[in-house]
């Protein structure tokens, strides 16, 4: 009997001790650690607190738009380097073939439950999603589509702000984009942001604030400033909650927080609310 | 003629930080007549460190919106040195869109480190303070012109410079980040920033370069910094040139024109495989 229980414990100790050759994922809100697998298998959602954890633009486009709708757009888009800054060129290159990525937004046009839409997705794997010119020039043209078109804009945003490496050219991105969402504003479409983990800097405060409704995922990071940087100016730690899609909630920044089982069901939801009917599976003309 | 500025990029850096050079509130009175300034954004209260207001340049009624650097310890705790709350840059879209109505041009002055980062700045939206900005002065319907009078620090700066037209002061800079925080992120040793001054290209001929800036005003024929009184005049002369040419155009021309102005600015390759 002692010989049983004896069992039992060497076995739910080494059950709870984490094997060091299966890939684990650290939850960053909570520290629960979940292997990888397992995280796949819950679609990227920490089993603990819910944080919904970072897609690739090809998962989030996978979970979003109707099977096989999916139609790139502006995909041959690369970065020039105008600073000839250094090390960003190789830094590009090596992301472009770790990724798969020319850079850190995939655009395109797709239905949801039928209803067409343009679809912008960023991809946090690429520099933080920061935006340069790519990604400028390519949000800027999805949004101009959709104005001549008449079609509405669901972004999701990932960033970690405008791209450092192309300097003054990046930062003017912020106007550039938030210019055609005007556009888009002015030729009377709905335009869906859905900030996603972590939508912050000069993503912040531009066109992913400017959405007609805004919705964030669970737990996410959305803010202007780095949490660091406002630890630094005012010498104190800020609490665990601080800037998270809850904490936008509650302050007006966000009009729905939207899991991600929920989400392709919501955008459809709220696209046919706005007029955007499913249309009929064969083109006219 | 012009001058050629033979300071680098991080003289420059020193210069605009001097506690002598001179700010908006040197230029006001000798730049405008009838000055009378407006406060507060009618919600959450005054920012101190954005300035607006309404008076004439050379007769003509225009608003005035300006970020706000003190030259004592005083002023800059009113000013917060420069850095703005939301409700600074939600009072500046409240008398642009007050001068909209009135068809006074809008004439904004840039000299911020950046925009303030904190805990209430959070709380009350700064990112979503500059983004409402930046799309609603792109499509306001009277002229535009912005100035970078020192520092022009990355998106508190931009939150100001949706512009028909950009004048760079010759020593003024304009960048997407401090150069002591490029020092930290590229070396992770922000005291590299001299470094990074030269790298970053954020100089007013940088701006020319680079299409976003379509003047560089003289600061001084001697060539002694932050000579005022040199500064004012030219100041004036430049915007009383500016504002009446962009008021004499039509106003949906002026507004593609400004749309395009930004529309254009972006380095990228393009192949169509």
């Amino acid at each position: 009997m002692l010989e049983d229980l004896f069992k039992t414990v060497t076995k739910r100790f080494n059950g709870d001790e984490p094997d060091p050759a299966v890939p684990m994922f650290k939850c960053p809100r909570c520290g629960t650690s979940t292997p990888q697998q397992k995280m796949a298998e819950l679609g990227k959602i920490c089993p603990n607190c819910e944080y919904h954890a970072r897609l690739t633009a090809a998962e989030r486009i996978a979970i979003t738009a109707d099977t096989d709708s999916f139609k790139e757009l502006d995909a041959n888009l690369c970065s020039a380097d105008p600073l000839e800054f250094p090390g960003y060129a190789e830094k590009v290159t090596e992301l472009q073939q770790k990724t798969g990525l020319n850079d850190a937004v995939v655009t395109g046009l797709c239905t949801i439950k039928g209803s067409r839409t343009v679809l912008i997705v960023m991809d946090s794997r690429f520099m933080m999603a920061s935006m340069g010119s790519v990604v400028g020039e390519k949000i800027t043209r999805a949004f101009e589509y959709a104005a001549e078109n008449k079609l509405p804009v669901v972004a999701f945003t990932a960033s970690g702000g405008a791209r450092m490496q192309e300097g003054i050219i990046s930062l003017m991105q912020m106007a550039k984009t938030s210019a055609a969402v005007q556009k888009h504003n002015e030729a009377g479409q709905l335009y869906i942001t859905v900030l996603t983990d972590p939508t912050t800097g000069g993503v912040t405060a531009s066109f992913a604030s400017l959405g007609d409704i805004i919705l964030a995922e669970p737990k996410v990071l959305i803010g202007f400033a780095g949490r660091r940087v406002i630890e630094g100016t005012i010498k104190q730690h800020l609490p665990d909650d601080f800037q998270l899609a809850e904490f936008q909630l509650e302050h007006g920044y966000v009009d729905m927080i939207v899991r991600r089982k929920k989400m392709r069901s919501t955008l459809s939801h709220l696209l046919k609310l706005h007029g955007y009917t499913a249309e009929p599976l064969k083109e006219e003309c | 003629m012009e001058r050629t500025n033979t300071r680098s990029a991080w003289e420059r850096q020193l210069l605009i930080r001097d506690k002598n050079r001179p700010t908006i509130r040197d230029y006001l009175p000798l730049v405008f007549e009838d000055f009378y300034e407006l406060h507060g954004d009618r919600g959450v209260g005054d920012d101190g460190a954005i300035l607006g207001g309404i008076g004439r340049l050379d007769g003509v009624p225009v608003t005035i919106i300006a970020e706000v650097k003190g030259r004592n310890i005083q002023e800059n705790k009113a000013s917060n040195f420069a850095m703005p709350h939301p409700e600074g840059y939600r009072k500046a879209l409240r008398l642009v869109r007050q001068a909209e109505k009135f068809h006074r041009p809008v004439i904004c002055f840039i000299d911020t480190p950046g925009a303030f980062c904190g805990i209430e700045a959070e709380q009350r939206g700064q990112g979503e303070a500059i983004a409402r900005n930046l799309a609603e002065f792109m499509s306001l319907r009277t002229p535009v012109v912005s100035i970078v009078l020192g520092e022009g620090g990355s998106g508190g700066a931009l939150a100001l410079g949706v512009c028909d037209a950009l004048a760079m002061l010759e020593n003024a800079l304009y960048s997407v980040i401090s150069p002591r925080g490029a020092a930290s992120i590229l070396w992770k040793d922000a005291s590299r920033e001299q470094e990074a001054c030269e790298v970053m290209r954020i100089t007013a001929e940088d701006m020319v370069d680079f299409g976003i800036a379509e003047a560089i005003i003289s600061e001084s024929d001697t060539g002694v910094s932050n000579d005022l009184d040199k500064i004012a005049e030219n100041l004036k002369e430049y915007l009383v040139k500016t504002i009446s040419e962009k008021s004499e155009k039509d106003i949906d021309l002026l507004l593609k024109e400004r749309y395009t102005k930004f529309r254009k600015i972006g380095v990228y390759t393009e192949t169509h495989r």
